[in-house]
């Protein structure tokens, strides 16, 4: 063998050796374990606890509004619930259109099967299979439809925790549609407005091509007022709204004392709308 | 010259068609400027002087818009006294009440075509359905 090629392989072996060790030993040194740095254990002890402390959730800061919905109450009173969708279809001039394809929805009433899809109703009382139920947006904690805009024209407003529009930014992709697990979400096939049967001078109309939802009444909260809904039912206990956040807020005394549901609560929205059924 | 009888007329058409901007404006009332009606009511004061907002309105319906929604800043101003909630329909539409007197006159001048009635209602879009309870 020559001379030159021996010493080449010896060179070329030892390279190949040295390079696939090299990364190795560089990660060893790197960790808190062995590098002689002086990494402080106490920024470390915080992520443990975390992971030791299983499924708690965070602690909650800042406002999140919220609902609880009592369905014994709104059913106790013969058109509760429809006075509560009319109050609000006047409020935030929504369309009716004659056809259900492609109605608009901020509130309305659904079946329980098709309101919980999580609970069976085999067997189910006669409230359960006869009666419509109440449903809106969620206003969840960690909404899917935000994560889906491309254009944040839907975000959570940090101040209330309420899931809101801005319909100027809307360019109607309907990937918030997609994303919403609660079908909350409206698209506008159509122009709305000669569906509006009267306006509300305070509050726009939407055009073709947005998606629109409940809102909370948010420009209702900032006068002061409670969101129509919950006005319509006012002094029934029907719908009971406020922080769920203060633990001294009529909801959360509610929420203390009812066992309530939500809807799909697996899906780990973390929604703020609460049943009592 | 050669040609007199052609390029004399040839140069008056051509010189006619140039200057048709001119004097159509001139002779028409396509030109004027436009006098965007006064607050019906009477109003004489508005949230910032007349000639910032002859300017500048468009940036601060923006600015309004940005923080109605997305900054919740829903803050009633009080100007001169006089109460302004942030808003088209709500502040500027309750004193210019005409969209078509005041808005659309330097609208159309300007060739612009704002998207904002397109949501928002004008008070006689509001007239034209009003609530029966």
């Amino acid at each position: 063998m020559d001379k030159a090629r021996r010493t080449f392989l010896k060179i070329a072996g030892a390279s190949v050796v040295a390079g696939m060790a090299a990364p190795a030993v560089v990660k060893l040194t790197a960790t808190p374990a062995l590098a002689s740095g002086h990494a402080a254990p106490a920024a470390h002890a915080p992520a443990a606890d975390a992971h030791g402390g299983g499924h708690a959730e965070e602690a909650p800061t800042g406002v999140r509004l919220g609902m609880v919905i009592d369905t014994r109450k709104l059913s106790a009173k013969d058109g509760l619930l429809d006075e509560a969708i009319a109050a609000c279809v006047a409020a935030h001039n929504i369309p009716q259109f004659p056809e259900k394809k492609g109605e608009i929805k901020w509130i309305w009433k659904a079946p329980f099967e098709n309101v919980f899809t999580d609970h069976s109703v085999h067997h189910g009382s006669k409230k359960v299979t006869g009666e419509d139920f109440p449903v809106l947006c969620n206003h969840c904690d960690d909404p899917p439809c935000c994560k889906a805009c491309p254009t944040q024209a839907t975000f959570k407003v940090e101040a209330s925790g309420i899931v809101a529009m801005d319909f100027h930014r809307c360019i109607g992709c309907r990937f918030c549609m997609a994303a919403c697990p609660y079908g909350a979400r409206s698209f506008n096939w159509q122009d709305p407005r000669p569906y509006v049967k009267s306006f509300n001078p305070e509050f726009p109309t939407r055009m073709k091509g947005v998606v629109e939802k409940c809102n909370f009444c948010g420009e209702r909260l900032a006068l002061g007022q409670e969101p129509a809904c919950v006005e319509a039912c006012k002094g029934t206990g029907a719908i009971v709204f406020g922080d769920l956040n203060d633990p001294k807020s009529e909801i959360r005394a509610v929420l203390d004392k009812e066992f309530t549901i939500q809807r799909k609560p697996t899906l780990g929205t973390k929604p703020s709308v609460f049943y009592i059924v | 010259m050669y040609n007199k009888g052609t390029i004399i007329p040839g140069l008056i058409i051509f010189i006619a068609l140039v200057t048709f901007p001119v004097w159509f404006n001139g002779m028409t009332t396509a030109g004027d400027l436009p006098k965007p009606d006064l607050p019906p009511n009477g109003e004489k004061q508005c949230v910032m002087p007349v000639d910032y907002m002859r300017a500048n309105h468009m940036q601060l319906l923006n600015e309004w818009r940005d923080n109605v929604l997305r900054d919740g800043n829903r803050e009633i101003l009080e100007i001169g006294g006089k109460k302004y909630p942030k808003g088209l329909q709500m502040a500027c539409m309750e004193c210019h009440s005409n969209k078509e007197k005041f808005c659309d006159s330097c609208h159309t001048y300007a060739a612009v075509d704002p998207y904002c009635w397109d949501c928002h209602l004008t008070p006689a879009d509001v007239k034209s359905k009003e609530a029966t309870h």
